[in-house]
């Protein structure tokens, strides 16, 4: 073993060696084998996020989508932010790279507030909660936004991750706008954020209902290689991404108590739309083509 | 005036404890347990497992209840007499609904009569809440459930508490208090739980990990204390502070999970409940695939007090008594580190 004495690792080891390297992996396997650490209320595992989920993603992040995070200082360093983003892609890729991008990018652990359908599935639904999400529920959105943590919603829902290619970069219906309710009692900013690249990672051009309803599941997509392909199908296709943070809108200026005042909830939902549609058109026309020639 | 407490269920053991605390307390000059079966034999210590507590044997239905409460100017009640599952050959589940649902109906029923009661504090549980996935993550005193369970411990705990709702609503003069306790868990605690993880194999559901809330025995026998003793009107939370991943539980047992899916899981548990090992309830099913958290700022601010055992601190406490934890995986890791490092 003494040919690994002194020898530097990569980028990441900071001046570590792999003796050092080793040892912490030792550490952390016998505190997973052991069940010493620990869990929030929420499930959310933070060791196992940092380290196992986060980083079976960060290949795709840096290397298949070569993702670039602009407007970081719109997200605040270290109290409660509400993260408002489009929603694309078939499969929810862009929830996945908007976490990497929030915990990387800017320290903080992303709250994301799911479906109902993740968390009736098994695996999904656990794995969903061990790296911090939970379900859309005014609940438990307000009970994050208190303890301040960084939650993201994407209020278009299934209407927006599984519209028809042809639609892209199109924002579809927001919801009830219960997430401005939210954060007006929490006091905290919206922070409106626009994803560019997730709409040509499966291009969805056709649908196959009956299945669908057989499934119990929102849609069951054709792509240009699924179900063709089979498994490979579901490669999504290595687009360049953008991921925009915008200008945070404040809403500690409201009084709390005006959260239950429907009329100007509705007003801001559709201000925040509006303001995400002009961020999405502004950041498509400044990534340019999806599939960029690669330059060697 | 002399202060007389009346404990129900005294023949369990969060009951003794909790009479046997209020007897040794300034505050009541006389503790009556009742129950509806006799209390275990002494077992050396101070001579009676009571102590101080009178026991009084009672019948659920009929005029017992009514005329101890009557004959000793009872002031303060103290209902604990909920069962979590039909004890072995005591009549099964029908014989659980009469104990739990119309022994409350009784106890409430002599209280509403009485001019002396002026306390009424009721051990319910958490599971009212239910368990699924589409209720919030955290459940606080004011959350409706979002399917009301439609079995055993659950339900009864449910319509216990309507009862209660409804005694308070015609006695507002009488402080009522309704307790939700999490699962509880300590060394001397005996419930479907703690034989679950008792076992030297731990089967799990495929693809779920539930978040468990756990309070320790002494936590839940203090919290009872606090609120027989002073008023606290009102409906909390009880549980330590954090949750464990089911899985993350396991772990600490170092004893093998077995991850099967869910109708094997359901197969196995009702082969267990046939032979009965493990009783594991529907509801209890449910727990084991979608957990349950509650939030417990309630408690705290109304008493100032937290409990002592967080959740971890109180299943490990419990797993010291059954001889702590098997060192198996950690000493797996142990040996791959040294194989690796090559010492």
């Amino acid at each position: 073993m003494d040919d690994f004495q002194g020898r530097r690792t990569d980028e990441n080891g900071g001046g570590r060696t792999a003796d050092e390297r080793l040892a912490e992996l030792f550490a952390f396997l016998r505190r997973r084998v052991t069940g010493d650490y620990e869990v929030d209320e929420f499930g959310f595992d933070p060791e196992l996020n940092e380290k196992v989920l986060l980083e079976a993603l960060r290949p795709l992040y840096r290397h298949w989508f070569r993702v670039e995070a602009l407007g970081l200082d719109n997200v605040p360093a270290d109290s409660g932010a509400l993260i408002v983003a489009n929603h694309s892609g078939t499969l929810p890729m862009d929830a996945l790279m908007l976490q990497v991008a929030v915990h990387d990018e800017l320290g903080r652990a992303l709250r994301l507030l799911g479906a109902h359908l993740v968390y009736q599935l098994p695996v999904l639904g656990h794995l969903a909660r061990k790296s911090g999400h939970t379900l859309a529920c005014p609940e438990d959105a307000d009970r994050l936004l208190r303890k301040g943590e960084v939650v993201g919603v994407f209020p278009e829902g299934f209407k927006g991750i599984g519209k028809p290619f042809s639609e892209r970069y199109r924002l579809q219906r927001f919801g009830r706008g219960g997430f401005v309710a939210s954060a007006i009692k929490a006091g905290v900013p919206i922070v409106p954020c626009a994803i560019v690249g997730a709409e040509e990672i499966y291009p969805k051009i056709g649908d196959i209902p009956p299945l669908a309803r057989l499934l119990g599941l929102p849609y069951v997509p054709i792509t240009p290689l699924f179900p063709w392909l089979g498994p490979l199908g579901l490669l999504p296709l290595p687009s360049k991404w953008l991921i925009e943070f915008g200008e945070p809108i404040r809403t500690d200026t409201y009084d709390p108590a005006e959260a239950d005042d429907p009329m100007l909830v509705f007003d801001l939902t559709d201000h925040i739309r509006e303001t995400m549609q002009g961020q999405l058109d502004a950041l498509r026309l400044r990534r340019g083509p999806a599939f960029p020639p690669v330059s060697l | 005036m002399t202060r007389t407490a009346l404990v129900t269920g005294v023949s369990g053991h969060i009951g003794a404890r909790v009479a046997i605390a209020l007897a040794a307390g300034p505050e009541f000059d006389r503790v009556i347990g009742v129950d509806t079966a006799p209390p275990p034999p002494p077992s050396g210590e101070d001579g009676a497992v009571l102590g101080r507590t009178e026991f009084v044997r009672v019948a659920l239905r009929g005029p017992d209840l009514v005329e101890v409460i009557r004959d000793a100017d009872v002031d303060t009640v103290v209902h604990l007499s909920l069962v979590s599952g039909p004890g072995g050959g005591s009549g099964g589940r029908p014989a659980m609904k009469e104990h739990n649902v119309i022994g409350t109906m009784q106890l409430l029923a002599a209280c509403q009569r009485s001019a002396t009661v002026r306390r009424v504090v009721v051990r319910s549980t958490t599971a009212v809440y239910g368990s699924s996935p589409h209720a919030p993550a955290v459940f606080t005193e004011d959350t409706e459930p979002v399917e009301v369970s439609h079995h055993g411990y659950a339900r009864d705990a449910t319509e216990v508490e309507t009862y209660v709702r409804g005694f308070a609503r015609r006695r507002p003069d009488v402080t009522t208090t309704t307790l939700r306790f999490a699962t509880l868990m300590g060394p001397r605690v005996d419930s479907p739980l703690t034989r679950y993880f008792s076992q030297p194999v731990l089967p799990t559901v495929l693809g779920f990990d539930p978040r468990l809330q756990f309070v320790h025995e002494d936590d839940a026998v203090e919290v009872l204390c606090r609120m027989a003793r002073a008023d606290h009107p009102g409906v909390f939370n009880v549980a330590g502070d954090g949750v464990l991943l089911l899985s993350q539980a396991v772990r600490r047992t170092g004893r093998p999970m077995v991850p099967m899916p869910s109708p094997a899981f359901r197969l196995v548990s009702g082969l267990a409940r046939g032979a009965r090992l493990v009783d594991f309830s529907p509801e209890q099913l449910a727990l084991m695939s979608h957990g349950r958290a509650v939030d417990t700022a309630k408690l705290a601010a109304e008493l100032g007090w937290r409990p002592k055992y967080s959740t971890a601190a109180a299943f490990d406490d419990f797993l010291r008594s059954r001889g702590g934890p098997g060192d198996l995986p950690r000493a797996l890791v142990d040996w791959l580190a040294d194989f690796v490092t090559g010492r």
